[in-house]
């Protein structure tokens, strides 16, 4: 069995990052397919990866998607509208590895495409076109042994999911589970809103810190450089979702890489 | 088995953010259903508050028309109109156990949000509901009672704009506001615990029509017809006859314009459901190749969603209950008969139960005794009822009440 490659991939681009005198953080941006359609998507992949963004969440619409804020709901919606199908998005997804070897690609959707799709077959297919891992917000830990032990026989990480309100016992019994980085929920809410960069949070990932030695990603809110410079130093990736889809729909897609490039200055 | 699986159905598929949330509902609903105060306190609420028992109507007319006894299990007369303030109490009295004081809660055509626009009122809590924008435009009398009543509706603009979009934006809601807010889900569907706590809270309604029929018959039914939109009040009435399995259950799902057509949201009865999960668990749904859900279509909005309660998936796998589907077109003829026959309104939702029933009644052996469970009450619907019979003394009224408005505004 071979391993997964996404957690030393963190780990080597961090040490880069490091060696050249850089914020020591990475970031990993976040799209949802076919909005507004995959040609936008392409344009936009391509300004981030020219900005440096090391890893990308791909999100295959749902039209249930409970875990998404009002922005990326839309998203979701507006794209099946257009008739947006889960072939395209795979195969649009493989080309996106393709062209950018230097990115880690991860795939984000909810539990009910995997299982439309046929589960072992989904994540089959996610391995063999060169995804790191997978991101399913409605499934939880307890509920998806049938896919985690799918995921390591194709040595894809199953993402797991961080967030405040989790006791210490469950951030204990999730860190059990964590392979390849774990994505820390910065706040109480749905995708989309601001979040304070507090000492709540810090206490929140010191907690998760103490149950994993995989990377922590934190996602929820981050917008400026001060957000990402805040978390340097106590996570190893800033997640950017809702904002870059914002300055997407509003200024384009160069206007995206040039965000990225903005929220880590160099120093 | 694992915790909250009916079969292969039900389990909790919900965002991490909630799982702390759904632990201490568990335990909350677990705790009240082990304590047997909590029962008579919520029974004794329902007689002073909704007036329970609601009665089994004999009818007698449709009786004599078919030659069969038939009976009609009286949910309409609950407080609000339906049956939808069993559930509705049931969860306010935990909320007040659990020590939350706001709540929230999905609506379709607005009968839950109203039931629960009440409930709040009368237990002090402040109320959000949330309604797809489509329905708000379409059931301006519901949000009408529902804001006079002091609650907040909230246009849900996003998907479809119909009920599944509500349920979702609830959710929203509650992943930022779990501390002192109880989501109060409507139907015997959603992740662990809901199916199996509504239905609970609406096994009152078989409890009481089990010992109503032994008292009028000295036996069982042979028959009981309830319509299945979530399906709360079919697992509320078919819950006090699921361990006699001489008694036939029937679920009549909405057959909307034909099941050839596509357009219904019969999930079981049209073999067109698959397994899937959304929305928090796994049942049948109506949903395409993709994984994506379909559009469904009824007469009855509260019968026109894409999933179906997971102990409702369980039974029609087992084979325990039958499901059928009503077209639109037998469920308006079926309300128009009981109108006729029997002087009950019933409601859209309801008239499916009923048209089933009507249509199996001549091939059923004479000794048959029937029970219809009269879910809720039509003249709250009476714009919906009023469009579906295509009334023109109706339309009427509402162009001279329109043009009346339209002076005084503009």
């Amino acid at each position: 069995m071979s391993h997964a490659t996404l957690e030393p991939f963190i780990r080597q681009r961090l040490a880069q990052r490091t060696a050249g005198g850089q914020l020591p953080i990475l970031l990993m941006s976040h799209l949802v397919l076919g909005y507004p359609s995959l040609d936008e998507n392409r344009r936009v992949i391509d300004a981030m990866a020219a900005a440096g963004v090391e890893l990308m969440e791909l999100q295959i619409p749902f039209s249930e998607p409970i875990a998404d804020g009002p922005v990326i709901a839309h998203a979701n919606q507006a794209a099946l509208d257009r008739g947006f199908q889960v072939a395209e998005g795979l195969a649009f997804a493989a080309e996106c590895v393709r062209r950018h070897p230097e990115v880690a690609f991860l795939i984000m959707t909810y539990g009910n495409i995997l299982m439309a799709y046929g589960v072992e077959r989904f994540i089959h297919r996610a391995a063999e076109l060169g995804a790191r891992g997978l991101i399913i917000p409605d499934w939880p830990p307890q509920e998806a042994a049938e896919p985690m032990a799918w995921c390591r026989l194709e040595s894809l990480d199953w993402i797991q999911l961080f967030t405040p309100t989790s006791t210490d016992e469950r951030l204990h019994q999730i860190g059990q589970w964590a392979g390849g980085l774990c994505y820390c929920v910065a706040r109480k809410g749905v995708t989309g809103t601001r979040t304070d960069f507090d000492s709540a949070l810090n206490h929140f990932l010191g907690r998760c810190r103490a149950v994993t030695a995989v990377p922590l990603a934190v996602g929820f809110g981050v917008r400026t450089p001060e957000d990402v410079r805040c978390l340097t130093g106590q996570a190893e990736i800033a997640v950017v979702g809702t904002a870059a889809l914002e300055i997407h729909l509003r200024d384009g897609a160069e206007a995206v890489g040039d965000f990225f490039k903005g929220l880590r200055p160099q120093s | 088995m694992k915790t909250g699986y009916f079969g292969d159905f039900g389990g909790a598929f919900i965002p991490e953010i909630l799982h702390e949330t759904f632990q201490r509902l568990t335990t909350a609903y677990e705790a009240a259903r082990a304590d047997p105060e909590f029962w008579n306190a919520y029974v004794r609420l329902m007689e002073n508050y909704s007036g329970r028992p609601t009665p089994l109507t004999f009818a007698e007319n449709l009786s004599q028309r078919y030659g069969r006894r038939v009976y009609i299990k009286r949910e309409d007369l609950n407080q609000t109109g339906a049956h939808k303030a069993n559930n509705v109490m049931g969860q306010g009295l935990l909320m007040k156990r659990m020590g939350k004081r706001r709540v929230i809660a999905e609506t379709g055509a607005g009968q839950h949000g109203m039931a629960t626009a009440t409930m709040a009122a009368r237990m002090g809590f402040d109320c959000v509901i949330y309604m797809g924008a489509e329905d708000v435009e379409r059931q301006r009398s519901n949000v009408f009672w529902m804001e006079r009543l002091g609650a907040r509706v909230v246009p849900v603009t996003s998907g479809s704009q119909t009920l599944k979009d509500a349920v979702n934006e609830a959710l929203r809601d509650w992943v930022g506001s779990m501390d002192d807010t109880h989501y109060l889900l409507g139907t015997a569907c959603g992740a662990h615990p809901f199916p199996a706590m509504v239905s609970w809270f609406q096994s009152i309604i078989g409890r009481e029509a089990r010992s109503q029929i032994l008292a009028a018959e000295g036996r069982l039914p042979t028959h009981v017809y309830a319509c299945v939109g979530g399906g709360s009040n079919a697992m509320g009435i078919f819950q006090g006859f699921l361990d006699h399995p001489e008694v036939t259950l029937v679920g009549v799902e909405a057959g909307g314009q034909g099941l050839d057509t596509g357009r219904h949201a019969a999930r079981l009865a049209s073999g067109a459901g698959t397994i899937g999960m959304a929305q928090g668990y796994k049942t049948f749904f109506l949903q395409n190749a993709d994984g994506q859900m379909r559009d469904t279509h009824s007469v009855a909005a509260g019968l026109d969603y894409v999933g179906v309660s997971p102990i409702l998936a369980h039974l029609h796998t087992t084979g325990r209950v039958r499901f059928e589907a009503a077209t639109d077109t037998e469920v308006v003829a079926a309300l128009q008969t009981l109108m006729r026959a029997e002087g009950l309104i019933p409601a859209l939702e309801s008239s499916h139960a009923v048209a089933q029933a009507l249509k199996e009644l001549p091939t059923l052996p004479d000794e048959a005794v029937v029970i219809i469970n009269l879910s809720g009450r039509g003249d709250k619907d009476i714009f919906t009822i009023a469009d579906a019979l295509d009334d023109p003394g109706w339309r009427r009224f509402i162009r001279h009440k329109a043009a009346s408005y339209s002076t005084i505004e503009e």
